[in-house]
């Protein structure tokens, strides 16, 4: 057999038929479902009198419009309880697998799936969320899915597909202290831009991917998307095994062993080719800041806003110049100058347990800065609860930080957690679009570290001259 | 699902490149319960102002471009989240084919879920249809583009187009493979057993 990518082989496993159109049919092991993506898809199915095959497969949760404060007193938006109540009505006339709004378990899709088990190496993942790329960290191939796709799989269990093209990007070197993944992720979109990845699975490789946590993994798998790849993948290695060993959803004792012999395969083979490759020598970064309206437009926290007047091209330079206007900045401003008025620590991206630590490492023993909104929201209720075990809560709340409950939050605002018009932001979040926090907001992507940074001086500052020597 | 086989009609040009479906439709009106309603939503916040009056200076608050069914667009279009509500509110607005150097993968893939017609020309082409005046002619038989002296052709898979043309239900299409997935289960149980999930 040829020499193949971890993609490729993912790919194999899971082929199901190949048709005469040359589109090939892909079994879908796992289906994560929320409540904003789904409600069109169950109705198409109680329209078309079709039944979901396999609901056993699917791990359901109330997370993006849910709220993050005095949750146990109901959802006072009307729009968004109906939501959440559709969903609840959904899978109890399915028999899919649920964890109630206020279960322990509950939080954002991409958190609470690892966290269960239920994402294991070598699966097909799918979500009705373009962030189920994060799930890659795991080496699944995992990727976010229209509705009518979600109403495919849970009609079919497979969904329709062409292959995507392979990428590899290799960080060599080790990332310096104060940095982690999210600085790789948005050093990585800076460098090849929003639509380098486009058509494109990546796969992640390199000394500075194996130091990295499953954590930092899934941070930086969970940015594939914002570089226009659908999926991310790091091959599972012991960091992944012991992450998952004795998770709820797992595998125990002898079936265990066979997962974990199978697993052990899921690795690119030595010569396997990829189409395109990519490689960043990150020894010597610096953290990561956004200054635009798209993840691709970051600098360094050295750096300064740049002249539109440099771009390559016209329409680059009618873009860029967008951007600063709707962004309110001016070229040549330092980075370091930038002041905030708010502070969001969470998302899908950075709502983990060890983003938590990162962030209250820096608030430790520090003020909110006067004029600094700023909020921490868990990834998930057990992420709560975890950080609450080791004080993190009490650190943040002394410090002048909002400690609310798990969910989506401010990273897309649908609940109440918004921002106004102007406001700008500190976000460990992934996206930085126009609106994307609330109207007229202005978002700034950085590391959880470094947003906790700009929550305590007021203004973006190098994370690594507040940390313990 | 509706075929699509020709469409003439108004051309909105909305040369932004990386129009992310945050832009197309915002979070606000993601909590809908159903796919339909959503065209006087579309591009929200760059269409009205903070009172929910209409921008005169948008293209689509303009005429005659108000009855716009084809929109010109830059690159990467539709990039962002995996939003289906993106296409629901293109096509409730009116818009059947989006003419841009690329797109998004998840963007694409949702339009043909929804009867619509991603076209991918380069920037060029569109920036040269963005200057005809009166309608523009999408032929998908011939995958061309028409519009003034101007022609173009475009590239297009045979399953997307026949999709499109016959206005085929997907799930329908995969039903017929019903077979070879009941033995795929089969068979997966046996190699893979470990990823049966026990009932939690």
């Amino acid at each position: 057999m040829n020499p193949r990518t971890l993609y490729d082989k993912i790919w194999d496993e899971h082929l199901v038929a190949t048709r005469t159109d040359g589109t090939s049919l892909i079994y879908i092991d796992r289906h994560l479902v929320h409540e904003v993506t789904s409600p069109q898809a169950f109705e198409g199915l109680r329209e078309a009198g079709r039944p979901l095959r396999r609901p056993n497969t699917i791990l359901s949760v109330a997370d993006h419009n849910v709220p993050t404060i005095d949750r146990e007193k109901g959802i006072d938006d009307e729009t968004c309880r109906l939501q959440v109540e559709a969903l609840e009505a959904n899978v109890k006339a399915y028999g899919v697998p649920y964890l109630p709004l206020l279960d322990d378990r509950q939080g954002i899709v991409h958190v609470v799936g690892p966290e269960q088990g239920f994402t294991l190496p070598g699966t097909t993942i799918v979500c009705g969320d373009s962030h189920t790329c994060t799930h890659g960290a795991f080496g699944a191939l995992a990727f976010g899915i229209g509705t009518s796709e979600v109403e495919h799989v849970m009609a079919t269990q497979t969904l329709p597909q062409r292959k995507s093209r392979n990428l590899r990007v290799r960080f060599e070197g080790r990332l310096p202290r104060g940095l982690g993944a999210k600085d790789l992720a948005l050093a990585l979109i800076g460098h090849i831009g929003t639509a380098g990845g486009t058509g494109h699975v990546m796969e992640f490789t390199g000394p500075a991917v194996r130091a990295l946590s499953m954590e930092g993994r899934m941070t930086l798998c969970n940015m594939s998307i914002e570089g226009g790849a659908r999926s991310g993948l790091v091959a599972p290695d012991e960091t992944t095994f012991t992450y998952l060993h004795g998770r709820p959803l797992a595998p125990e004792k002898a079936m265990w062993e066979a997962a974990l012999a199978h697993w052990r395969t899921l690795a690119s083979d030595e010569n396997a080719a990829f189409d395109t490759e990519i490689t960043l020598e990150v020894g010597s970064l610096a953290p990561q800041v956004t200054w635009g309206t798209s993840p691709q437009w970051v600098t360094d926290i050295a750096g300064r806003v740049p002249d539109p007047e440099t771009a390559a091209s016209t329409d680059d330079r009618q873009s860029m110049l967008r951007a600063l206007e709707y962004m309110d900045l001016r070229p040549g401003t330092p980075i370091e100058a930038i002041e905030l008025q708010a502070v969001f620590i969470g998302s899908c991206t950075n709502g983990r347990i060890e983003d938590l630590r990162e962030a209250a490492a820096v608030a430790r023993g520090r003020k909110v800065a006067q004029g600094v909104r700023a909020l921490v929201v868990a990834g998930s209720g057990l992420v709560k609860r975890q950080a609450e075990a080791e004080g993190l809560d009490r650190i943040f709340l002394e410090a002048g930080f909002e400690w609310r409950q798990p969910g989506c939050s401010m990273c897309l605002g649908m609940n109440d957690d918004r921002l106004a018009e102007g406001v700008r932001c500190a976000s460990t979040s992934n996206r930085n679009f126009e609106g994307r926090q609330g109207r007229g907001s202005r978002t700034h992507l950085v590391s959880p570290g470094m947003a906790a940074a700009a929550a305590v001086t007021g203004h973006f500052t190098d994370v690594r001259r507040l940390m313990e020597a | 699902m509706e075929p699509f086989t020709t469409l003439t009609g108004i051309a909105a040009p909305l040369l932004r490149a990386n129009i992310d479906t945050d832009l197309i439709i915002p979070k606000q009106f993601l909590k809908t319960l159903v796919r339909s309603g959503l065209g006087q939503h579309l591009f929200h916040e760059v269409r009205y102002d903070s009172e929910g009056r209409e921008r005169p200076d948008f293209i689509l608050n303009q005429a005659p471009y108000r009855g716009a069914s084809i929109l010109l667009a830059g690159p990467n279009f539709g990039c962002g989240s995996s939003r289906e509500h993106a296409p629901w509110a293109l096509k409730d607005f009116g818009i059947r084919a989006i003419l841009a150097p690329s797109f998004a993968d998840i963007f694409y893939t949702n339009c043909f879920s929804n009867g619509l017609l991603p076209v991918a020309l380069p920037m060029a082409a569109i920036e040269t249809l963005a200057t005809v005046e009166g309608p523009l002619t999408v032929d998908l038989l011939v995958q061309r583009v028409r519009g003034g002296d101007h022609s173009f052709a475009f590239d297009l898979e045979p399953t997307r187009k026949a999709v499109l043309l016959e206005g085929l239900d997907e799930i329908r299409r995969t039903e017929a493979n019903l077979a070879d997935i009941a033995a795929y289960e089969t068979r997966r149980r046996k190699e893979a057993p470990w990823v049966e999930i026990r009932v939690h």
